[in-house]
């Protein structure tokens, strides 16, 4: 009972214990001199020009039926991953509102590892602008997708291919500047 | 003319705060008492002329001078006077203005209450200060130049963002910058003890209420945060996880473990490697905050202007100053002896427990901010991290925090006599168990294990600083009268319990209103009645309201408890009017047990509304146990040990001068 704590503490390691925290810090900083160059909103996936990824998950208008990736065949859509715990999608909900009223591309929402009562809540009040939402409560089908943060936007072709991926809030200048030009682009090519 | 003044005082600083960090340093290592004399008279000049470009600045924002671009972006004629006042520091320039300003007052203040310190140490002190000065003003003058003109100007400016224009909101900034650049004192005062090679517990005695009064700063800056985030948000939540959020609570976590690190390096003479490094890394991640939040490496919704140019800025700063300290930490610390020993079951080891525990909810909550980051520049397929992913693993680690929270106080220094500090705890711990048993049943009517457990820390943790505090009045003298023995204790021992007895509350808040919260999101129709928790909302209609600069939906809802009226709120919909945003200001009827709260939604029909209702029992504790903890540190830092020293700083000082009067003399 009496052995010297500290004695265990500054078990002598030489300089090395003390070059740690230095060396820490360097590896940190290099990740965010990496960081500093790409733009946060555009980060080219490995998914880009795929195929949607296979998937089967319930709708959660309606748990019994079943969204999966032939949903997006034969037209131009977005899937925009949300959930209602997520601060940064309230602030793109009247943007997504706006575009769903265009009518120039269809909305699918991904429900990424929320409570599914929460969820339903939360459209009852801002407003549903999404055709139909997949629940992905587990975040596997995210992870699928490449997911790495809420909210992001896919736009997705009428092959079912992935050609764009946003990353954070949708400001309503990046619906003028990148998608809806995209989107026009996607809407003129042939199945 | 006006800005150029501004602009023209600031480069004056720069020139006053490369002069501060170069002599007096110079003159520490060389020995050389004129140069440690420059120090002083450089950081109030510094100081002097900071403010007046702040003055100059604010001067622009009151007179509408939208040829200056930064006023133009951020202010409007309509905006309120107190909010262009606090529009100085609304956005990117101006924030890091307020930022030098910050760090001038606190240079000046070390100037003022350092007479008793050694003449090198201040100058050293007061060269670190002024190196970080530099980089700021730097930073500052090169990238975000508050004073930049447009020609030609507007005639109407862009207004201030509508989530600032908030009371809450208005001081959050200041406090949270008067605490980041608090920390600036005691990683001074670190590397200026590992340059002098003298790594007594003096600079640990003189660090402690500096670090103390910083910390306290952040603690209110947060709090101030997470309330104005519950009432301008209008979802009900206190806190995100947002990346901004968490710049903010990193270094607070780090100052948290520091606070009480430095009280075994002072009165123990022990941990001081351990404490040095705390020192330096509480104010390398106020520095790695500013980064996060000003470089837009990572998506936030508070969202800031990107810039890479200011971001690569900063990060070759934060590599100087953060590199450069840890180097310099490598080299010197292994010399550094620690004296004393402490066994396992002592005060010591409690506080080390309290250390790792709070270091290591620092890194997960770096990891989980940083992970994108991680993901991105490695391309690697990627999991998320979100709102769950913090909230489970920080209620893992507040668990064993809270309880060394309640074990602390009863240890001894050195070695503990493990049976009376068992008994003692034994009695706390019936305590905080019985309560967790019963109170969650007395307020709703029912329990799980998970808010009994919640429940019981929170009490556990309340009775363990009031039974601490009870041993101490019966210590202090017999038979005296009772509010004469409260006096005797130490303002010290008041402070911890204080501050133990805040961490107590809001782990009960917390517990509360996760567990017991009720909402209901629903359409009413003007004259509809909704129940939630016995309490009846009855809309009574939406208004039209008119503000300086924004035009509003305004609802009037009665609450009714068993049929007598508890509250008229008047949740809005606000749309300002140049930049368009639509901002919610929720109804509160805030209680010292519940909030009724409703937040106003979309128009889903005629006479209809989307309303969201809540009940939220015990919220207000989570502010009540932070500004608690903020409390006991103003306590703490009075303690009269600082006070006697600094008498006797007089003193020693006065000897100095009578000393020097001597030698001129002869």
């Amino acid at each position: 009972m009496c052995t010297s704590a500290r004695l265990l503490l500054s078990r002598n390691l030489g300089m090395s214990k003390y070059l740690l925290p230095v060396i820490l810090f360097f590896i940190l900083t290099s990740f965010l001199f990496v960081g500093l160059y790409r733009d946060p909103t555009e980060v080219s996936s490995p998914l880009l020009g795929k195929p949607v990824p296979q998937f089967s998950l319930p709708r959660l208008a309606d748990s019994e039926a079943v969204f999966s990736q032939d949903e997006f065949l034969g037209k131009v859509s977005l899937l925009n991953v949300w959930a209602s715990w997520c601060v940064a999608c309230r602030e793109e909900h009247p943007v997504l509102t706006e575009l769903a009223h265009r009518h120039e591309v269809i909305l699918y929402g991904l429900n990424y590892k929320d409570d599914t009562a929460d969820a339903r809540q939360y459209l009852i009040e801002h407003g549903d602008p999404y055709r139909a939402s997949a629940v992905d409560a587990s975040g596997r089908v995210g992870i699928e997708w490449g997911v790495y943060g809420v909210p992001e936007t896919f736009v997705v072709d009428k092959n079912g291919i992935i050609r764009y991926k946003h990353i954070g809030v949708i400001t309503w200048r990046d619906v003028e500047e990148k998608l809806l030009p995209l989107i026009g682009q996607l809407q003129n090519e042939t199945l | 003319m006006i800005p150029e003044i501004g602009h023209f005082a600031l480069i004056l600083a720069l020139c006053l705060a490369f002069v501060q960090t170069l002599v007096p340093i110079l003159g520490a290592q060389t020995n050389t008492a004129q140069w440690m004399a420059v120090a002083k008279p450089a950081a109030r000049g510094q100081l002097l002329f900071i403010a007046l470009a702040y003055a100059c600045l604010t001067y622009s924002f009151i007179s509408n001078d939208f040829s200056v671009l930064y006023v133009a972006n951020n202010s409007n004629t309509a905006l309120p006077l107190h909010y262009k006042i606090s529009a100085v520091w609304g956005a990117h320039e101006g924030s890091l203005l307020l930022w030098v300003l910050m760090l001038g007052f606190w240079t000046v203040a070390v100037t003022v209450f350092s007479s008793s310190l050694p003449r090198d140490m201040v100058a050293r002190v007061l060269g670190v200060m002024g190196f970080v000065s530099v980089g700021f003003l730097l930073f500052t003058l090169l990238t975000s130049n508050p004073f930049e003109r447009i020609f030609p100007s507007p005639v109407e400016g862009r207004d201030l963002n509508p989530l600032l224009q908030d009371p809450g909101l208005v001081m959050h900034p200041p406090m949270l910058y008067m605490g980041y650049v608090g920390f600036s004192v005691a990683f001074a005062f670190a590397i200026a003890a590992l340059l002098g090679g003298k790594l007594d517990s003096i600079w640990a005695r003189w660090s402690r209420p500096w670090v103390i009064y910083a910390w306290v700063s952040l603690t209110i800056g947060i709090t101030l945060g997470s309330w104005w985030a519950y009432h301008e948000l209008g979802w009900g939540g206190w806190w995100f996880w947002d990346p901004v959020e968490n710049a903010s609570f990193m270094p607070w976590l780090v100052g948290t473990a520091l606070v009480h690190s430095l009280a075994v390096t002072d009165k123990r003479s022990n941990l001081k490697n351990w404490t040095v490094l705390l020192a330096i890394l509480a104010f390398s991640l106020s520095l790695l905050g500013t980064f996060l939040v000003r470089s837009g490496v990572l998506v936030s919704v508070h969202a800031f202007a990107t810039d890479p140019a200011r971001g690569l800025y900063i990060l070759i700063f934060l590599a100087v100053v953060i590199g450069g300290s840890l180097i310099l930490y490598a080299l010197r610390a292994p010399s550094i002896q620690s004296s004393g020993q402490f066994e396992i079951f002592s005060r010591e080891t409690a506080l080390l427990i309290n250390n790792v525990l709070l270091l290591v909810a620092m890194l997960t909550i770096l990891v989980g901010t940083l992970y994108p980051l991680f993901v991105s520049a490695l391309n690697l397929p990627s999991l998320s991290v979100g709102k769950p992913y913090f909230d489970l693993v920080f209620s893992a680690l507040t668990l064993p925090l809270v309880l060394v929270v309640g074990i602390g106080p009863f240890m001894r220094w050195k070695s503990t006599p493990v049976r009376q500090v068992f008994r003692r705890l034994f009695k706390i711990a019936a305590i905080g168990l019985v309560v967790g048993l019963i109170l969650p049943v007395m307020v709703a009517g029912k329990s799980s294990i998970l808010v009994t457990l919640g429940t019981a820390l929170g009490a556990w943790s309340i009775a363990s600083a009031g039974y601490y505090l009870f041993k101490n009045v019966r210590q202090t003298g017999h038979g005296t009268r009772l509010l004469h023995r409260l006096g005797k204790i130490p303002h010290a021992t008041w402070g911890m319990s204080v501050a133990h007895l805040g961490v107590g509350v809001f782990v009960l808040g917390v517990t509360f209103v996760s567990a017991f919260e009720q909402v209901r999101e629903l359409p009413m129709q003007v004259g509809q009645k909704a129940e939630l928790s016995g309490y009846v909302f009855q809309l009574d209609g939406v208004q039209d309201v008119q503000g300086p600069n924004y035009l509003s939906k305004q609802a009037s809802v009665r609450v009714f408890k068993n049929g007598e009226p508890v509250a008229l709120l008047l949740p809005e919909k606000r749309t300002y009017l140049v930049q368009q945003d639509p901002m919610t200001e929720a109804g509160i009827d805030s209680g010292f047990l519940r909030d009724v709260y409703v937040a106003l939604g979309e128009q889903v029909g005629d006479q209809t509304w989307g309303m969201r209702l809540y009940y939220k029992p015990f919220v207000q504790w989570i502010w009540l146990g932070a500004t608690l903890m903020a409390f006991g540190g103003i306590l703490a830092a009075l303690d009269r040990r600082y006070r006697l020293r600094l008498k006797r700083g007089k003193k020693t000082a006065a000897a100095d001068v009578h000393e020097r009067q001597v030698a001129a003399v002869s």
